[in-house]
């Protein structure tokens, strides 16, 4: 679609813009754009210009400490990377998914709704919130969860009172909000006490009431937008993730499903054990981050999205009543048997909030969570796969160990590096579509942000969620001279310095 | 009439062969140490629980009680060096709490929390230090090991065995393994010997056990060291 914009053509002829860093998503990425004279957009790219390593340097490590160690991937979803090296040494000491004790799979389960709960609630209100009441060209003052506390108090309050509800589950399952245990080898370490449940219990209609206004308000924000937000950073792909064997929204533990942008199944039940067999990362020289494409379709059309938008794309259904009404709303508001909108991701992404609400309600519900039957234990092996779907979208992890139990090889392959390709092609479409011929003004270069904003892209970071992170634009000139520049500092106070 | 020793002002009782230490724990007066254990004999080489005895800094775990001491334990000069000397311990190594098995049980932790260490002051070292993870039930990480040779004495001294001992000198001090290889598989360790699980930080563990204790339940979450240091050190003396 957009893929021309990828490698210009003479570059030593064209201006350079680079946005940097880009704010209010979780890491450190930018991207560039280099303009001819006229302004016209030849070439877009989004950089991850962080570089993290830690695949090699879990090498040597006891496989045990895996699920605490890679956690420290991130602070935002450290259960979810948490969830997924847990899963992938139950294999070790030889327990398949179906043989996990009852409570400790509900207690995994609980774990990771209130994960995807709390991300999702962080996301949308503390991070996105802003662009979507106010207008992605809004004057920088008003682009900051602050801006909305002061516009909206309630609205504020319960996206904050949402994540805090989040991250108390995880803190009565794991012992922490950040950073907890939790998961072991073939179990898990606690179930929950009746008082941590009834703790948990008595706030759970407020959380599912609220969820539900959320995502009635994204509803109404994304209709009255139309057909403006079917269209912004809006790309066709094909999409991929977990579902359970009925087809049911999975978000723990299903086989891997993957659809074509006309909703046609390209892969369905596959064992996610399996998962070379099916996807391989492609390498650029420019970005730290790879490129995964389904080996199918071939690196050109294999690329994929992950995340909120395609697992309630990929569905058959959503096994909570609420989410499910939402759900049948969302595919029919499309002409399409897929929704291709990039900002839809954050109506799926509300939807999810509630089906996690609801899940949270009807394990708190089921005594098993009580139970002391935590751990099994069965035969040695040498390597293990797990895979869960993370707030961002189906997350890898892959490990081999020696026969002193030390991890000799891992691979991960994070939500965000599967977006990789469509963050780009969001990014050259906004470029293309929004911003080429035209001056380039700091507001209008917020809509690249706020296209790569909508993948909820976790490049891992979290000091950007007052939306007073410091930005420096530069403009370039043919000659490498710098012709323009703004620079956002950390007050949120910004200075343009115009060079002759 | 009792013996008595001055700690800090306070008068405190010991018996005859007793050291500052033991006289101390005794009383119910905490001081930090590491490589002291109520079960073996004293060492006196970390000296955390360096103390000023009649003007001169003594290592109380191996240095006598006599009548008359006067004693200077818990002083802001003290502890800023016990705090000094915590950090270098960790900046020689490679801690990495955060993903340690054994933090909340970490004695190393734990005192640095007591001793209020924000930092680590010193450059770290990176050494580069070897795992060995032969053992089927047992390993050693030589990442966290601090010198302290609680392993060596307890193998020698409990277990009846010689598995460990230091060597090297300096910078280039190591623990090694009483085998042929080298190795701990070819030792006549078992993972019920006493040195098995002395270790204070997690150079020494006892496999497939990582992070069973949850959050809530592990040693140093409610109490600091000093009082769990008391509690269990003060029964060991009465044995």
């Amino acid at each position: 679609m957009y893929e021309h914009l990828e490698t210009a053509d003479n570059k030593e002829n064209l201006k350079r813009v680079i946005v940097e860093p880009v704010s209010r998503v979780e890491g450190h990425g930018k991207v560039t754009l280099l303009l001819d004279e006229d302004n016209k957009v030849k070439q877009a790219r989004l950089h991850i210009v962080e570089f993290r390593g830690f695949e090699r340097f879990i090498q040597g490590r006891p496989y045990w400490e895996l699920p605490v160690l890679v956690q420290r991937l991130c602070g935002i979803c450290p259960v979810s990377h948490h969830l997924a090296a847990a899963k992938a040494i139950d294999q070790l000491v030889g327990i398949d998914p179906v043989n996990l004790p009852v409570a400790a799979d509900k207690l995994r389960r609980l774990l990771h709704f209130g994960q995807v709960l709390q991300s999702h609630a962080l996301h949308f209100f503390h991070l996105s919130s802003p662009d979507l009441l106010f207008g992605f060209e809004s004057e920088i003052s008003k682009r900051s969860i602050i801006a909305v506390i002061e516009a909206y108090p309630d609205l504020a309050v319960q996206g904050v009172m949402l994540r805090k509800y989040g991250q108390e589950v995880i803190r009565m399952v794991s012992g922490k909000r950040v950073h907890g245990t939790g998961a072991i080898p073939g179990g898990m370490n606690k179930s929950l006490t009746k008082d941590e449940r009834d703790y948990l219990l008595k706030d759970i209609d407020q959380i599912i009431n609220w969820s539900v206004a959320s995502v009635a308000l994204i509803k109404k924000v994304h209709g009255a937008n139309l057909p403006y937000y079917d269209d912004f950073a809006t790309i066709r792909s094909n999409y991929l993730g977990l579902t359970k064997p009925d087809g049911a929204l999975e978000l723990y533990h299903g086989g891997i499903r993957a659809k074509n942008a006309d909703g046609d199944t390209i892969i369905d039940h596959v064992d996610y054990c399996k998962y070379n067999d099916y996807i391989h990362e492609e390498v650029r020289s420019w970005t730290y981050m790879k490129f995964p494409y389904l080996l199918s379709m071939g690196q050109e059309n294999g690329w994929y999205r992950v995340g909120p938008l395609a697992r309630v794309n990929n569905c058959d259904y959503i096994d909570t009543p609420l989410a499910e009404i939402e759900r049948i709303a969302f595919k029919a508001h499309s002409n399409e048997a897929m929704v291709h909108s990039t900002l839809a991701f954050h109506w799926a992404r509300l939807i999810e909030l509630l089906h996690c609400a609801e899940s949270i309600k009807t394990l708190l519900n089921d005594p098993d969570i009580l139970s002391q039957d935590l751990v099994a234990k069965g035969e040695k092996r040498y390597e293990g796969v797990g895979v869960i779907e993370a707030p961002r979208g189906t997350l890898f992890h892959h490990y081999q160990v020696d026969e002193n139990d030390i991890v000799t090889k891992a691979n991960l392959i994070v939500s965000t590096t599967s977006n990789n390709m469509a963050m780009n092609e969001s990014v050259r479409q906004v470029a293309a579509e929004y911003l080429s011929g035209q001056e380039l003004t700091e507001p209008l270069l917020n809509n690249l942000e706020v296209a790569i904003r909508a993948y909820d892209p976790c490049l891992s970071c979290a000091t950007h969620a007052i939306g007073k992170m410091p930005l420096q634009l530069e403009l370039i000139n043919a000659k490498g001279e710098l012709i323009d520049k703004l620079v956002k500092g950390s007050d949120g106070h910004i200075d343009r310095n115009l060079y002759a | 009439m009792a013996k008595t020793i001055m700690i800090d002002g306070l008068s405190i009782p010991f018996e005859e062969g007793q050291t500052i230490m033991q006289a101390a724990t005794d009383a119910g007066v905490y001081i930090p140490h590491l490589c002291h254990h109520p079960e073996f004999s004293p060492h006196g080489s970390c000296k955390l629980c360096t103390v000023k005895v009649n003007g001169r800094n003594c290592s109380a775990c191996t240095f006598p009680a006599m009548e008359g001491q006067e004693v200077i334990n818990n002083a802001k000069d003290l502890n800023a060096d016990r705090q000094k000397i915590t950090q270098m311990l960790f900046v020689e190594g490679n801690h990495f709490c955060p993903s340690c098995e054994k933090t909340g049980n970490c004695q190393l932790q734990a005192v640095a929390y007591h001793l209020n260490m924000l930092d680590d002051h010193f450059p770290l070292f990176y050494q580069h230090r070897e795992m060995d993870a032969s053992h089927a039930d047992l390993l050693i990480d030589h990442n966290r090991c601090i010198f302290c040779t609680l392993c060596v004495r307890a193998s020698h001294e409990h277990d009846g065995k010689e598995v460990f001992a230091i060597s090297g000198r300096g910078i280039n001090k190591h623990l090694i393994v009483n085998s042929e290889s080298g190795l701990l598989k070819d030792t006549n360790i078992s993972a019920m010997d006493k040195a098995a699980h002395i270790c204070p930080t997690g150079a020494i563990l006892i496999k497939h056990t990582a992070y069973q204790v949850p959050i809530g339940e592990r040693i140093y979450d409610h109490q600091q060291i000093d009082q769990v240091s008391l509690n269990s050190e003060q029964v060991d003396h009465d044995k």
